[in-house]
């Protein structure tokens, strides 16, 4: 084919190749993804996996899909990215925050290439982003921390003090002590997203603090097991639903479900309505999916965060309602008020009676 | 009955034969593993070693191979020269880091203020960084007699968590809306190490290491302190006979190998990576002492064991992508190259002889 042999000098000729090879009707829509863990890691880079075989199976032979795990943020991710597009993929997701300037380089390379970078915030034509509001899950567990907990400590395994993070830790708090005053909550950073070890021992001293209730903000199960040895101990499944461990001591879960997105976008390929937005989905999109609530949870407190998931669902609701104060004791929302997307992207602070300190 | 008999010298036609053996085991080992995985191992072992060199696309890969060998090259020649005087510097992920955080660091603190005089400044305080770095365990080791591969090793985590707190802490993007790492170097034209050619992935990285080697070769093969350091590797007696003071030689070799991976961070970091985050170092330091044993020690097998080893990585994504084959089965694959080299070894020094021992 003389496309090979176009393709063989340099990403000039490269963005020339892709910009020459429209899609014609016949030819399957190339879907490609890098994630930067292992597909086998049940938690963040697993779930974008499930969505990729979902809409795999949905639209069939109108596409074809590929997939690089493992791969390290950086120059690496670059290079997978322009494989990526030199193989002819025409939408491709770039499913961590690190992949954020490796994906600005390469859409600036290949206008003509569909990007979709998660969690990012830089944007361009051909580069989209998405994020989903993980804080409302975190709204859940916080009012099941609380009506639960009997030491009324709360445990908490922080990855990275990034927004996302600080945002979970705020609502699991303010949920947590809403329904009960005398709950406090202790943070420890794993500084990583994925590390079975120290995500266990991370767990294992938050549990000797006299914590009975341990949340995750990183991906593996190792935590959960660490509380199914303590036995008292409950936990959340954290971006799969880790059901393993239901009912005692995984009681609910945050499902990352990126399924509803990804069909979404891929469909907006196939009819040419693809733009780049910014997308930011929570429960009422489907992105966020709150796992089965297990028998280990009072039946009244069930039915309270059920009806709390539907407010949050419907909108009625925002997790972040005034008034709140900084943890410093500075006024941050009136009453009744709630932040915009530009504060709460940018979140570095942690809210009015947590303890624990930010590290900045 | 399978006896070894070593060898009175080691082989040198066997030295230069086993990396070359051990790569064609790993191809057929590794085929083996690629079909009991449903894959057709001749398709995959090609999409691996042939397609980046002279597949569809190649042009691209073959600049990305100089990127990725470049940094592997320019640490494992340092590294080998300590090796040969076994000296072991196993700590050059760490002499890395520092490296590149020292020649960042500068370059964000005077940010934006562009001047002529930035790259050059921030080259030399990338490998002030990995020399200081790489000093530690050499001083540590001449005055409290303290085992410089421990020690090493240990400061790469030192290094891993002081690069975590440099891009959640002082070096953060301070327009980056509270997420964590640097600004991007590349987007700063004083600071960013480019593409010297465009489309051959050579920047200034590549240079270096190609210097470093023709540098480690005068060193070792034609300059006297080079026939030394061989001597303290091969007879530690005798070199201190012939006036080798051991103190002079740890500093030297792990200062030497320190300040080697600290340049190479520093032209990682202000090129390819171009930013200073938590996940920046990619574990360099660590394969390029396969690097360095792979080619042998020698500064010509280095570089030629440095694109082999970038081969395999850049094959291996080309293979997940095109054969979906999983990234653990390329890593078992990698693994399988250092086992054999290491277990073809043996025949350098030993000779190996069938049929029942004699008296």
């Amino acid at each position: 084919m003389n496309r090979r042999t176009f393709l063989q000098t340099t990403a000039a000729t490269a963005v020339a190749a892709a910009a020459g090879l429209p899609a014609r009707a016949a030819d399957p829509l190339k879907v490609g993804f890098i994630y930067v863990g292992p597909i086998g890691d049940m938690g963040w880079s697993y779930q974008h996996d499930q969505a990729r075989q979902a809409i795999a199976k949905e639209f069939g032979d109108k596409i074809v899909t590929t997939y690089v795990e493992n791969v390290p943020e950086g120059p690496d991710a670059e290079r997978a990215l322009t494989q990526l597009a030199l193989e002819g993929n025409q939408l491709i997701f770039a499913t961590s925050f690190g992949f954020m300037d490796a994906t600005v380089n390469v859409a600036k390379k290949f206008p003509k290439v569909k990007f979709e970078h998660a969690t990012g915030y830089k944007r361009a034509d051909n580069l989209a982003t998405y994020d989903a509001r993980f804080y409302e899950g975190r709204a859940i567990q916080g009012t099941i921390a609380g009506r639960m907990t009997k030491s009324n400590k709360i445990g908490y395994i922080g990855s990275f003090p990034i927004p996302e993070v600080v945002q979970g830790i705020n609502s699991a708090y303010i949920h947590a002590k809403k329904v009960n005053p005398d709950v406090e909550i202790k943070v420890v950073w794993a500084y990583t997203w994925f590390d079975p070890a120290k995500e266990a021992d991370a767990a294992a001293a938050l549990i000797a603090e006299g914590c009975d209730v341990i949340m995750q903000h990183t991906d593996s199960t190792a935590p959960q097991a660490k509380a199914q040895e303590a036995g008292n101990v409950i936990t959340f499944g954290q971006a799969s639903d880790m059901a393993a461990f239901a009912p005692m001591p995984r009681v609910t879960s945050t499902i990352d479900n990126w399924e509803p997105y990804y069909k979404k976008r891929v469909a907006a390929m196939l009819d040419g309505s693809w733009t780049s937005e910014s997308t930011w989905g929570g429960i009422g999109t489907g992105m966020v999916k709150i796992g089965e609530i297990s028998s280990a949870v009072p039946a009244e407190v069930k039915a309270e965060v059920e009806a709390l998931e539907a407010k949050i669902a419907s909108g009625e609701y925002h997790p972040f309602t005034g008034p709140l104060n900084k943890q410093d004791g500075s006024a941050w929302l009136a009453a009744g008020a709630t932040p915009d997307d530009g504060t709460l992207a940018g979140m570095n602070f942690f809210v009015e009676g947590i303890k624990a300190e930010l590290p900045k | 009955m399978i006896r070894l008999v070593k060898r009175p010298v080691p082989s040198k036609a066997w030295s230069w034969a086993t990396p070359l053996i051990a790569v064609l085991a790993t191809m057929i080992a590794g085929g083996i593993l690629f079909a009991a995985l449903g894959k057709n191992p001749v398709e995959a072992i090609r999409v691996i070693f042939w397609d980046p060199l002279f597949g569809p696309n190649a042009g691209y890969f073959r600049g990305q191979l100089l990127v990725k060998a470049a940094p592997l090259i320019l640490i494992a020649s340092g590294l080998a020269v300590g090796f040969r005087a076994g000296i072991w510097n196993i700590g050059a992920e760490g002499q890395y880091i520092i490296g590149a955080i020292c020649g960042a660091a500068l370059a964000l603190a005077v940010y934006p203020t562009e001047s002529a005089w930035l790259f050059p400044a921030m080259v030399i305080l990338g490998a002030l960084g990995g020399f200081l770095w790489g000093l530690i365990p050499a001083l540590l080791k001449v005055i409290f007699g303290t085992n410089e591969i421990l020690v090493s090793l240990m400061l790469v985590y030192v290094a891993q968590n002081l690069l975590a707190y440099m891009a959640f802490g002082p070096l953060k993007n301070p327009e980056g809306y509270g997420f964590p790492g640097s600004r991007n170097l590349q987007q700063y034209a004083s600071a960013h190490n480019p593409e010297l050619i465009m489309g051959t992935g050579a920047h200034w990285g590549v240079v270096a290491a190609l210097i470093a080697v023709i540098g480690a070769y005068i060193l070792m093969h034609r300059h006297i302190a080079g026939f030394r350091i061989r001597v303290a590797g091969e007879a530690p007696r005798a070199a201190r006979f012939a006036g080798v003071v051991p103190a002079r030689l740890v500093v030297f070799c792990l200062g030497l190998s320190g300040a080697l991976a600290g340049l190479a961070g520093l032209f990682e970091v202000s090129g390819p990576s171009g930013q200073i985050t938590d996940s920046f170092n990619a574990g360099y330091g660590f394969t390029a002492i396969i690097v360095a044993f792979l080619g042998r020690l020698h500064p010509i097998g280095i570089l030629l064991a440095g694109l082999l080893m970038a081969l395999t990585y850049i094959g291996g994504d080309m293979a997940q992508l095109m054969l979906s084959l999983p990234s653990a089965a390329i890593q078992v694959f990698q693994g399988m190259l250092l086992f054999f080299l290491l277990g073809f070894d043996l025949l350098t020094n030993y000779r190996v002889r069938i049929g029942r021992a004699r008296a």
